[in-house]
C-alpha cells in the first residue's frame, strides 16, 4: 500500500463501506443461525470480503455474476438488497428467491447476480454459456465467476476454462482460495502449481494477487477487465485469503491450529484498508462510523427479516415447470 | 405430403426452428461435420459456425453453457451424442437445468432441448445402447419426450424447441433411417399428447420410442387371430398422457406396457401403478409389463438379442392377457 497516500478515498471509501457491511451481514446471519432464525447451513466469508469487494467493485450493473456457496459478500457486492437475502436465509416470503432456495442458491437476476450454487464447480460451465450467450447475442456485458480453490480439482474447471479460450469469451474467473477445501487443506489434494498455473497452461492469462489486499485486487481485477472487455478473452485472478470461522458457521474447525487463525485475525482485510484510508488522510471517527453504521444496518435487517410472514405453502408447487401437475399422484 | 426419414424429419425441425427464431442455437460434438448421425447434415453452412457450434468433447459444459446460455437470452439445442454420454453431464441437467427456475425462485427459465439418441441399434453394447428414460422422468422440472415416428420427430422436436423449460429429447437410434410420411409446412406436435396408433379394443399396449413398431407389428399378428389390440405411443413421457391411457383401458379392462428400457424401475412401473390405482375395479386382468431384464447390452447378437423385447414376447403377454381367467 505504498500509494495509500493517492487513495481515490471516494472510492475505497465506498468499498470500505461495502466490506464492513459484509462482514456485519454474516455475522448478524451467523448470530440469527444460533436463535434457529437462518434455517440451514450458512458459510460464512469472514475474512474474504476483499475479494468479493475488490472484484465487483469493478463489475457494472448489467455485468454477470456467478457465485458459490460462500456467496452472500459476492452477492451483496453485486448490488442484492440485504433485507430480501436475510429473508431467503431465514426462509421467508421476500426472500430473493421467495425462499426457495436459501443461502446456497441466493440469486438475483435483477442485479446480474446469477446464482450462488450448493455444487461447488458447477457454476464454471453456466459462467461460460452465460459468456458465450452474451457473445453470441454481440452485448458488451461480461460475466465474473467466482469459485473457490477446492473447486480447482473438478472437472468442470478443466473444460470451463478450456471453452472459454477456444471461444475467446468475455469471463473473468475468480479463484477465491481460502486455504480450505471444506475441513482439508486444498493443497494436500492438488497437484502441480494450482489455479493460476492450470489457467495458463491453457493459454489464459493468470495473475496472482494478496487477496487480503483490496486495492490489489481492484487494480487487477480492473486490468484483467479492461483486457476482457477489449475482446482478449479469459482472465484469471487467484486471490489468495483466508477463512476465518469453519466450514460452515457451525464448524469449529478443530483442525487447524489456533494461532494459525489468529495470526491470520491480524491480516483483516477490512483492517488493512482501513490503515490505508487512514493513512490518506480519512478520520478515525469516520472510519469507525462506517463500521457502526453496517452494523445497525444488518441489525434492523435481520430484526425485520425475523418478523416477516412465511412463504404460501402453495409455492411449494409453483415454478416446477410449465407442462404437467406437480401434485401428480403425490397425495 | 413427402416421404422422408426421421432423421431428416429431425434436421427438418431444427432447421424450421432456427429460422423461425434467431435466439435458437446448436452445440455438440462435430455439428460442424453433421454430427456424428447426420441429423446436422450442412447445418453450419446454413447457419453459420457460431449458432451450429462445434464444441469441445466436454459434456459437463456443453450441458452447463447451455444452461447459462439459456439463462442469457438464447434457445440451445444441446447435442450429446450418446444418451450414454449424457450422464457425464447429468449435474448440469439434474442440479443445475432443471432446477433454476424453482430454486431461484422463478426469476428465471431454462428453455433448452437436451438432445440424446438413446436404444439399442446394432452391437454397440453396454456404453453405446441404453435407454434411461426412466431417470429423466423421476425429476422434477424435466420434460421427458420420446418419439417414434418421422412426423412424430418433426412436430415434436418443434414443440420441444419452442417449450420454455429443459427438453430431455430422446430419439432412437434405430430409428434414424425410418421413413414416414412427413405434412408439409408447419407440423407441430403437442408435448404431453399420446397418439393411439392403433384401435382396438381386447387390450390396450402402452409404449413409446422404437417399442411402437414392435407393438404394431404384434398386433397386426394377433389381430389375424381374432384380437384387436390398441397401441398408444405416449410420445411425450412427463407429462404423461393419463387422460388417454386411463379412457382406453376402461374400454379394454386390460393393460400391457411395453418399454425396450431395463423393466425393474422402468417408467412402465410408473404407468402399471397409476392404472391400478385409478382403475383396479375395472380391470379384467392383472396388469403386465415387458422390458428388458437387468442386463448390461452385449456386443454378439447372440447375447445382445437377450435384452431385447422381441415381436413374439409381445404376442405371447397379449394372449396371456385376453385368455379366459382359469376358474378357481
Ligand atoms: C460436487 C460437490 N462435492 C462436494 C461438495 C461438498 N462441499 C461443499 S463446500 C466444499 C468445499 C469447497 O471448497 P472450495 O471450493 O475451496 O470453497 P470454500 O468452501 O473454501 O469456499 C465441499 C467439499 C459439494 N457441495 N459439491
Amino acid at each position: 500500500m505504498d500509494n495509500a497516500h493517492n487513495l481515490d478515498r471516494k472510492r475505497f471509501g465506498a468499498v470500505f463501506a461495502l466490506m464492513h457491511r459484509i462482514r456485519a451481514f454474516e455475522e448478524a446471519a451467523i448470530a440469527a443461525q444460533k436463535e434457529g432464525l437462518v434455517l440451514g447451513a450458512i458459510h460464512p466469508s469472514i475474512g474474504q470480503e476483499a475479494v468479493a469487494a475488490g472484484v465487483c467493485c469493478n463489475l457494472q450493473s448489467a455485468d454477470l455474476l456467478l457465485s458459490t456457496h460462500r456467496g452472500h459478500g459476492h452477492t451483496l457486492a453485486k448490488g442484492a438488497d440485504p433485507l430480501a437475502m436475510m429473508r431467503e436465509l431465514f426462509g421467508r416470503a421476500g426472500g430473493t428467491c421467495g425462499g426457495k432456495g436459501g443461502s446456497m442458491h441466493i440469486a438475483d437476476f435483477g442485479v446480474g447476480m446469477l446464482g450462488a450454487n450448493g455444487v461447488v464447480g458447477a457454476n464454471i460451465p453456466i459462467a461460460t454459456g452465460a459468456a458465450h450467450g452474451l457473445k453470441l447475442q454481440g452485448s458488451k456485458q461480461i460475466v465474473a465467476c467466482i469459485f473457490g480453490d477446492g473447486a480447482i480439482n473438478r472437472g468442470p474447471f478443466l473444460e470451463g476454462l478450456n471453452w472459454a479460450r477456444v471461444f475467446d469469451l468475455p469471463v473473468l474467473f475468480v479463484c477465491e482460495d481460502n486455504g480450505f477445501s471444506a475441513t482439508t487443506r486444498t493443497r494436500d489434494m492438488t497437484a502441480g502449481a494450482g489455479a493460476a498455473a492450470r489457467a495458463q497452461s491453457l493459454g489464459i492469462p493468470a495473475v496472482e494477487v494478496d487477496g487480503n489486499d483490496v486495492l490489489a485486487v481492484d487494480a487487477a481485477t480492473r486490468t484483467a477487465i479492461d483486457d476482457i472487455r477489449a475482446g482478449k478473452g479469459p482472465v484469471l485472478l487467484h486471490c489468495r485469503t483466508y477463512r476465518i470461522t469453519g466450514h460452515t458457521a457451525v464448524d469449529p474447525a478443530l483442525y487447524r491450529p489456533a494461532d494459525e487463525v489468529e495470526a491470520q485475525r491480524g491480516n483483516c482485510p477490512i483492517a488493512r484498508l482501513g490503515a490505508a484510508l487512514a493513512m490518506a488522510g480519512m478520520e478515525p471517527d469516520a472510519l469507525a462510523a462506517t463500521a457502526q453504521q453496517a452494523v445497525e444496518e444488518m441489525t434492523a435487517i435481520a430484526a425485520k427479516a425475523r418478523d416477516t410472514d412465511w412463504p404460501d405453502p402453495m409455492a411449494a408447487f409453483s415454478d416446477v415447470q410449465d407442462m404437467g401437475d406437480p401434485r401428480e399422484r403425490a397425495f | 405430403m413427402a416421404t422422408d426419414t426421421y432423421l431428416n424429419a429431425g434436421r427438418r425441425a431444427v432447421i424450421e426452428e432456427m429460422q423461425r427464431d434467431r435466439a435458437v442455437w446448436a452445440l455438440g460434438e462435430d455439428l460442424g461435420r453433421g454430427g456424428v448421425f447426420g441429423q446436422y447434415r450442412d447445418l453450419q453452412g446454413m447457419f453459420g459456425a457460431d449458432r451450429i457450434a462445434d464444441t469441445p468433447i466436454s459434456e459437463a459444459c456443453i450441458m452447463g453453457a447451455a444452461v447459462g446460455a439459456a439463462m442469457t437470452g438464447t434457445r440451445p439445442i444441446v447435442e450429446m451424442r450418446f444418451s450414454d454420454f449424457a450422464l457425464c453431464a447429468i449435474d448440469e441437467l439434474v442440479n443445475q437445468a432443471a432446477k433454476a427456475r424453482f430454486m431461484f425462485g422463478g426469476q428465471m427459465r431454462v428453455p433448452m432441448v437436451v438432445r440424446e439418441p438413446i436404444g439399442m441399434w446394432r452391437s454397440s453394447a453396454a456404453q453405446h445402447s441404453q435407454s434411461l428414460e426412466s431417470w429423466y422422468t423421476h425429476i422434477p422440472g424435466l420434460v421427458v419426450v420420446a418419439p417414434a415416428t418421422p412426423a412424430d420427430n418433426l412436430g415434436l422436436l418443434k414443440s420441444a424447441i419452442r417449450n420454455d423449460d429443459p427438453v430431455v429429447y430422446l430419439e432412437h437410434k434405430n430409428l434414424w433411417g425410418l421413413e414416414g410420411e412427413l405434412p408439409d409446412g408447419e407440423h407441430l406436435v403437442p408435448l404431453g399428447k399420446a397418439d393411439i396408433a392403433r384401435h382396438g379394443d381386447a387390450v390396450t399396449i402402452v409404449t413409446w420410442s422404437g417399442m411402437r413398431h414392435a407393438c404394431l407389428r404384434a398386433a397386426e399378428a394377433l389381430a389375424t387371430a381374432g384380437i384387436e389390440a390398441e397401441v398408444i405411443d405416449l410420445r411425450t413421457l412427463w407429462p404423461w398422457d393419463r387422460e388417454t391411457v386411463f379412457n382406453s383401458v376402461r374400454r379394454t379392462g386390460r393393460l400391457l406396457v411395453v418399454q425396450e428400457a431395463v423393466s425393474v424401475s422402468g417408467f412402465g412401473a410408473e404407468i402399471a401403478a397409476s392404472v391400478a390405482e385409478a382403475l383396479h375395479h375395472e380391470l379384467k386382468a392383472p396388469i403386465r409389463r415387458l422390458g428388458a431384464p437387468r442386463i448390461p447390452v452385449a456386443y454378439a447378437p447372440a447375447l445382445e438379442d437377450r435384452a431385447r423385447v422381441g415381436d413374439a414376447a409381445i404376442i405371447d403377454a397379449v394372449r396371456g392377457l385376453v385368455a379366459p381367467c382359469p376358474a378357481n
